[in-house]
């Protein structure tokens, strides 16, 4: 028996296992996909918004402001990089910088610090590729961007090194409340890979949480998906924008942003469109077009051929219009943090925080562990060493020597890491996520073949059940009729 | 740091000619680093024939044209390291390097010989839209996968790109078994050479539809299908009209190549915007002094031979460089790009010191029949003709060369010109319009 059921192995669902594991508590969390952030988590903007946008007095405005102050100790703590870029609103009119002055104000209600209005020489210093047009900017030294994979896996990480169990391939199909008396109450959640009782369920389970909470029979809310796209590009691209670069919000959205990520790659997006299909996340020809012509406005001097991805995610609207963050009114003993949309990746260690109250105010005892271990270890990263250390490294463990992906520098030795960690990567995405082979503008094109034989022998299975992101998703196929070699003709 | 007259980086046809030819002419000291597990570069992918028609007037595979140079490299005892990826490499020539057994090296050389080939575009950079599931590949890392792992990539498929890479994996599939369904292409003509049009499509019955791409990808877990349409030919964009789905688990992309220069890009080597690769003169040295580059990272070659020849150059220049640190003066000519051609290389000539003859290497932006190929030299205004030839047809995908002397060049220049550096001479190729034509 349980104490507590996570649903969602995201960002949400992570770091609310992290807080619970440090009290002595039994934990577990149930992902329907083969690896961590798989979901919302691993596409978006990346950004730890200051917070100025909610509206004050909503869950959005207070967890955004606490989040942002959260988010160096958090990533000190789990070796996650983050920085804290800042972060510019461009006026391009007049009319606009009224506007501004609205989200001014509003950062002061909410509570952001080091927020001003700079005119357009002092945004020029800041940012010297930005549009002639641009009159004025709302800047805000608070804002941030942060690596959500790596921060989505540290999360786990730590919270898997604290006791909290993980289960893949776990989709939640049924969930049967177990008939609650005396005061006890409780549930029974099954899955292909077995099923599990808990005493409480907390629903992170991102844009699926609407029909979590209908299965279990909770008070109903939907979530809509709306999608945003975003591309990609190369690292020589990189110098056009110092800090997140947004428009003024007007009828039509909140405009494209253009940003550099925390990898040093220029980053521009997203699109914002409701649709139906929760697994839709396809980029389409007009949204990649929307986007260009956006981040044009901003920033009109990049290299549109130096594109080396795109890609899209779903925000998980809720017709509340806030996060849904509380103990659900019907079934006792079930927790919701649901219709995270932006800013959630910001907001989410206050996010943890609460839910941990709001499940001790519905009778789950926490009490503190004296052993509860905040630190993690990252994975190596071996083109940032010194070539001391390099040197060094590689003569310890040779597999450092070994140059896997050539975009990004990345080796063996990183890759052999990323799989055999606690919570290791199990297939390409995963390898990818965690260490970046196969993100740089080659996209995989020489990393590929071996980081597939890299994961087939680390994990004992033949080349072809090598899979991209799980489920059937076999990266080759058989092999070839005569396996190819015959024909090299005794060469060799 | 342990010291060489020449280090050549990369061991692809360029590399492999390249050192063989500073050895010949007397340098000794030669260092050839490789990232890959054997010598021979792309070529040791490439088990089809069609190699070294021109160099040996012989048909070869490609591991057997590589296999040549590879044992000229080995009788000549010239040093190499396999499983070795540079990683930098400063204007000073100072090369930074990394393998298993010998950690991080440093490497200090009198000249360098750029010679890392060139990769392949991605599905990112020409932004399809669509899902992003398993089964999609560019065709050489397909190559790789089925003849050098013994790995099918998949067994319904579709190759969206007609150049040489994707003719030649639409035969190879089809000889291992797989159903390639068509070839799509972009352009109205085939970047890949006509030989491969006939003998790896027509002859296995493959459809190619010229003026058409793909314009969405379907499939969660694996590829399920895509759709592609025809383009307007004018700003080759899809006619939504005509969209058509077809079911695949399998997507090729063999939609070009880029010269990989990141290396050359740190030791602040110039680069040519059209060519994607380093600007080099007569003897293929690069903007930096003592580092020649040659094969494709300097431009994209279809025929192996003409990497050789090119490498060559290379490697005998690299070696005069090493011997004789003498310099002596000479007018600096740029060769341009005329009427109907795309890039010229190498982009700069210095009469006065280049060989006897040099090759000069081109490619043409359309497909021109019947046409003559002009060659001038001189200022902006003044430009004399010193060279032309006929050509039946030139396409882009056929990268054409021609042979000059170095009197023809010189003929076209003052010797008083000789006092300054750069005259603003210029060597430009074009194409001659038709009827327009004055008689020489
Ligand atoms: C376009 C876009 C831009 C954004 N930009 C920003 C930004 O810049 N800054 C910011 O702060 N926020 C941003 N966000 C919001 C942020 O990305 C999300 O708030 C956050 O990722 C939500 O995480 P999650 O864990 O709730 O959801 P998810 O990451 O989707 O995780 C939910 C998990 O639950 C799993 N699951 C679903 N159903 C089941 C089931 N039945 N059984 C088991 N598991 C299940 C899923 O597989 C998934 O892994 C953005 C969002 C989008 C879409
Ligand atoms: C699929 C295909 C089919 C072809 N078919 C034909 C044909 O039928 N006939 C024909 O004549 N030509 C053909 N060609 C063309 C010919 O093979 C190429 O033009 C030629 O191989 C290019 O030679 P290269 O040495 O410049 O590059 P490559 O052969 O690519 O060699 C470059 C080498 O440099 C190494 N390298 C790169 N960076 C580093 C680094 N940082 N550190 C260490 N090593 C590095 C690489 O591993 C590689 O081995 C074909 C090419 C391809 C790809």
């Amino acid at each position: 028996m349980y104490d507590v059921v996570i649903i969602g192995g995201g960002i949400t669902g992570c770091s609310i296992a992290r807080e619970l594991s440090r009290y002595h508590l039994k934990v577990c969390v149930l992902e329907k996909e083969a690896d961590l952030c798989c979901g919302t988590s691993k596409a978006n903007s990346a950004i730890v918004h200051a917070g100025y946008d909610a509206k004050p007095g909503t869950l959005k405005a207070k967890l955004n402001v606490e989040g942002n102050v959260m988010y160096s100790r958090v990533c000190k703590e789990l070796a996650v990089p983050f920085k804290r870029v800042g972060s510019v609103v461009v006026a391009f009119s007049e009319e606009e910088v009224a506007d501004l002055k609205v989200l001014y104000e509003r950062g002061l209600k909410n509570g952001v610090s080091e927020i001003s209005i700079v005119n357009q020489e002092e945004l020029r210093a800041l940012e010297p590729n930005i549009s002639t047009q641009a009159v004025a900017a709302l800047y805000t030294k608070t804002a941030g961007i942060v690596c959500p994979f790596t921060l989505t896996i540290a999360t786990a990480e730590n919270a898997y090194t604290n006791g909290v169990n993980f289960f893949f391939n776990a989709e939640v199909k049924e969930v049967r409340v177990l008939a609650a008396h005396n005061g006890r109450f409780g549930f029974l959640l099954k899955t292909r890979v077995g099923s599990f009782e808990s005493k409480y369920i907390v629903n992170a389970a991102g844009l699926y949480a609407d029909l979590i909470n209908q299965k279990i029979g909770g008070e109903p809310f939907s979530l809509i998906p709306r999608k945003g796209e975003y591309c990609i590009f190369d690292k020589d691209q990189g110098y056009l924008a110092k800090t997140v670069i947004f428009q003024v919000p007007t009828k039509m959205g909140k405009g494209i942003l253009v940003s550099p990520t925390i990898d040093g790659n220029l980053l521009i997006g997203p699109t914002a469109q409701n649709i139906e299909d929760k697994q839709d996340t396809t980029t389409t020809e007009q949204g990649i077009q929307e986007i260009i012509t956006g981040a044009k406005k901003s920033v009109p001097s990049f290299a549109m051929q130096k594109t080396i991805t795109s890609f899209a995610g779903l925000r998980s609207v809720p017709n509340t219009e806030d996060f849904i963050i509380s103990a659900d009114k019907r079934v006792k003993g079930l927790v919701h943090a649901a219709g995270i949309e932006s800013p959630g990746l910001t907001s989410v260690p206050a996010i943890a925080k609460m839910v941990r109250e709001i499940l001790e105010e519905e009778g789950l005892r926490c009490k503190r562990k004296r052993n509860f271990h905040p630190y993690r270890q990252p994975i190596i990263r071996f083109s940032e060493l010194s070539p001391e250390k390099q040197r060094r490294l590689v003569r310890q463990n040779p597999n450092y020597g070994r140059v896997i992906c050539r975009c990004e520098t990345i080796t063996e030795g990183e890759i052999i890491e990323a799989i055999q960690r606690p919570l290791g990567a199990r297939d390409l995405d995963g390898v990818k996520r965690r260490t970046r082979a196969g993100m740089g503008r080659c996209q995989g094109g020489f990393c590929g073949p071996r980081v597939i034989e890299i994961l087939a022998r680390e994990l004992k299975i033949p080349l072809n059940q090598v899979t991209k992101c799980g489920r059937a998703s076999y990266a080759l196929d058989g092999k070839t009729k005569d396996s190819g070699l015959e024909e090299k003709g005794g060469w060799q | 740091m342990v010291g060489y007259d020449i280090v050549v980086i990369g061991s692809g046809p360029a590399g492999l000619a390249a050192a063989a030819s500073a050895y010949k002419e007397g340098v000794k000291s030669i260092l050839i680093i490789e990232r890959d597990r054997e010598l021979g570069g792309i070529l040791q992918q490439c088990i089809h024939n069609g190699f070294g028609l021109f160099y040996f007037t012989q048909d070869l595979t490609g591991p057997e044209y590589a296999t040549r140079f590879i044992e000229k490299v080995k009788e000549n005892g010239i040093s190499y390291k396999l499983n070795t990826m540079v990683l930098d490499i400063t204007s000073e020539r100072k090369i930074i390097a990394i393998n298993k057994e010998e950690g991080l090296l440093e490497i200090q050389a009198k000249a360098v010989i750029l010679a890392m080939g060139c990769r392949e575009r991605t599905r990112g950079s020409i932004n399809i839209s669509g899902t992003r599931p398993a089964g999609i590949f560019t065709a050489g890392m397909a190559q790789r996968f089925v003849n050098m792992e013994g790995y099918m990539p998949g067994k319904e498929v579709v190759i969206l790109g007609s150049g040489d890479i994707g003719l030649i994996m639409a035969r190879r599939l089809t000889l291992e078994g797989a159903n390639v369904k068509m070839v799509l292409e972009l352009l109205p003509y085939s970047s890949g050479l006509t030989r491969n049009i006939v003998q790896c499509l027509q002859d296995y019955n493959i459809p190619l539809y010229f003026n058409h791409t793909i314009t969405k990808i379907y499939g969660r877990d694996r590829v399920t299908g895509i759709s592609f349409a025809e383009v307007d030919i004018k700003d080759k964009r899809p006619i939504a009209e005509t969209e058509k789905e077809v079911a695949c688990d399998t997507l090729l992309l063999a939609v070009g190549l880029i010269p990989e220069n990141e290396l050359s890009k740190k030791a602040g080597i110039e680069i040519d915007p059209i060519t994607n690769g380093p600007v080099v003169n007569d003897r293929m040295e690069t903007s930096v002094e003592g580092i020649f580059a040659s094969g494709n990272v300097v431009h994209v070659h279809d025929l192996v031979d003409n990497v050789s020849k090119e490498s060559e150059v290379a490697g005998r220049n690299a070696a005069k460089y090493v011997l004789s640190h003498k310099k002596f003066p000479s007018i600096k000519v740029k060769t341009v790009a005329g009427h109907g051609v795309l890039y010229v290389v190498p982009q700069i000539i210095h009469p006065q010191k280049m060989e006897e003859e040099i090759t000069l290497y081109l490619r043409v932006k359309d497909i021109f029949k019947d046409q003559r190929l002009m060659i001038t030299i001189g200022t902006e205004q003044n430009p004399k003709p010193i060279h032309s030839i006929k050509r039946l047809i030139m396409a882009p995908g056929e990268m054409q060369s021609i042979n000059l002397k170095r009197e023809q060049i010189l003929k076209g220049i003052h010797v008083n010109d000789a006092a300054g550096i750069d005259t603003g001479l210029k060597l430009t190729v074009y194409i001659e319009a038709k009827g327009e034509r004055k008689d020489e």
